[in-house]
């Protein structure tokens, strides 16, 4: 059973590789659960997205994948809060407009661009092919996100749940918002490595669905959601190397299952529930 | 600091036109709140209740007229901590998981550090408000889990906690039982003869004889003010209300 669970490590590319899935993962699942609260799911999709054609000029360019990831993530947001601010269009329809936009963008730009494989990468992740640069980085950035995350994380809930009264209490909530929206532009960065900028959007969403189903606080839903992110990455990581499968695809699918069992048995949410509710109350009907 | 001077008023708005785009929400309103004093603000929906809030709160910036808190511009009264505000019902996610005694610790974070850790005289002002409305033993209560009234106590309790000098009410006796709607009451009367200046927006008439000291009745401009029973005439509640009372 060890040798089991060790032998994969055997490689460095595969301790490479878990360390930075699970960093990644658990780092993606914290900010979850404000993105989820906050109502912004739309939006990681939207900034994960949109960070493609950066990645692919940066590369272009010979700078570091993250900055330009970093600089087209914000510039999505800035078009979506122009877009909204200028036209009377939902902001699902903004929000729409822009990331597919820029996602083509990055699309052609891929292939228009000689040594295309790697490129691909992009898309859909190698996180075997981790280096201990790219390791590093990921380290660094997460570590950031997280320290900011958590040393502000009672404003960035009031925030979350009530951004009128964080007003009249005179916290800047302009710039707790930017704050936000650069800490998810990061996140996205961290997370390009494992999972690709199709499906990291995926960790931005289902560990914090996952916490909201089963907590009854905040600090509990939180705990729930970085933990959801990093067992996701752990399982994923294996299964990919058990049985050849795309590691991405596996990360998340893991992330799905917990998400379903979530599901199955939450206290409140949860099919259980619902089930319950309907057996006691069919039999109130039947008594009374 | 002039802004303590007891005499002046709390609230001074002149010449105040704001609104949304293309709807033209408020026009020229004038008005002035006493401090220590509760006033009412009766108009029917649309009257531009909220967005009056939204201009004295600084999330609507005024098409022109201007808006003094205790003599500072709004947002230099908020980051002072002068301000506190109680939300309508239908503002509130319930969904949120979060709890009674974290909701009214909310109120404190004006008074906390960069982190907003909580120290035992936070704690202390949480306790003490959660037990003047009477919520102690719902503390630990996600906010979902708690009936309209109490729910509504808990957003008085957090305004208590906050000590501010100005609350903004926001319908607070909407979706709220007879025993919560007595006690919330009481409690802004204890506040007001503490200091706290009280505006209370509502089309609930039955109440405001018993609740406040001056009425304010709105219909994008300022029908009337003064004593409840000068203001609350038939003749301009019909004004103010229109075609809805009749």
């Amino acid at each position: 059973m060890i040798e089991f669970l060790l032998s994969p490590f055997e490689y460095a590319f595969m301790q490479n590789a878990l360390a930075v899935a699970v960093i990644s993962s658990a780092v993606c699942g914290m900010l979850s659960s404000w993105l989820v609260l906050m109502g912004w799911s739309l939006m990681g999709e939207a900034v994960a997205h949109s960070v493609l054609p950066g990645v692919v000029l940066a590369f272009i360019l010979g700078i570091p994948l993250g900055a330009g990831a970093f600089v087209f993530g914000m510039l999505a947001v800035a078009l979506i809060a122009g877009l909204s601010r200028t036209t009377t269009m939902k902001r699902d329809t903004t929000i729409g407009v822009v990331f597919t936009s820029l996602f083509a963008l990055g699309l052609v730009l891929i292939s228009a661009t000689p040594s295309q494989t790697h490129l691909m990468d992009l898309l859909f992740g190698n996180v075997l092919g981790t280096s201990r640069a790219d390791l590093y980085q990921v380290a660094a950035l997460a570590a950031v996100t997280a320290l900011v995350l958590l040393l502000k994380r009672r404003d960035f809930t009031l925030l979350a749940f009530d951004r009128t009264y964080a007003t009249a209490i005179g916290l800047r909530t302009g710039v707790l918002t930017a704050v936000l929206l650069i800490l998810l532009a990061l996140t996205t960065v961290t997370a390009l490595q494992t999972l690709g900028v199709i499906l990291v959007v995926a960790m931005l969403v289902i560990p914090g669905a996952t916490g909201f189903l089963l907590a009854r606080s905040f600090a509990t839903m939180l705990l729930i959601s970085s933990s959801v992110g990093a067992v996701a990455a752990i399982l994923g990581v294996y299964a990919s190397y058990w049985w050849g499968v795309s590691t991405g695809g596996a990360i998340v699918l893991c992330a799905s299952g917990q998400f379903v069992l979530a599901y199955l048995c939450s206290p409140r949410h949860g099919l259980a529930a619902a089930l319950r509710r309907r057996r006691a109350s069919s039999h109130a009907t039947a008594v009374g | 600091m002039n802004s303590s001077s007891p005499d002046r008023p709390a609230v001074v708005v002149r010449g105040l036109s704001a609104g949304y785009p293309g709807v033209s929400a408020l026009e020229g309103v004038n008005l002035q709140l006493g401090r220590g004093r509760i006033t009412a603000l009766v108009g029917a929906n649309g009257s531009g209740k909220s967005t009056l809030f939204a201009a004295m709160l600084g999330l609507l910036p005024p098409r022109t007229g201007s808006v003094r808190l205790f003599g500072q511009a709004p947002a230099k009264a908020r980051r002072r901590n002068a301000v506190s505000f109680v939300p309508q019902h239908e503002q509130i996610d319930t969904t949120f998981p979060i709890t009674v005694e974290q909701v009214v610790m909310m109120g404190r974070y004006t008074h906390m550090g960069f982190i907003r850790r909580a120290r035992s005289a936070d704690r202390e002002a949480v306790a003490e408000a959660l037990a003047r409305t009477g919520l102690s033993q719902y503390r630990r209560r996600s906010i979902g889990e708690l009936s309209g009234g109490q729910r509504k106590r808990t957003f008085v309790a957090r305004a208590i906690a906050q000590q501010a000098e100005l609350m903004l009410l926001d319908e607070p006796f909407a979706g709220v039982d007879r025993s919560s709607e007595r006690l919330i009451t009481e409690l802004l009367h204890q506040l007001a003869a503490a200091g706290t200046t009280m505006l209370i927006s509502t089309h609930h008439l039955e109440g405001v004889h018993q609740l406040a000291d001056e009425v304010i009745l709105l219909h994008r401009r300022v029908l009337a003010a003064g004593a409840p029973e000068d203001v609350l005439t038939d003749e301009q509640l019909a004004r103010a209300f229109g075609a809805s009372l009749s």
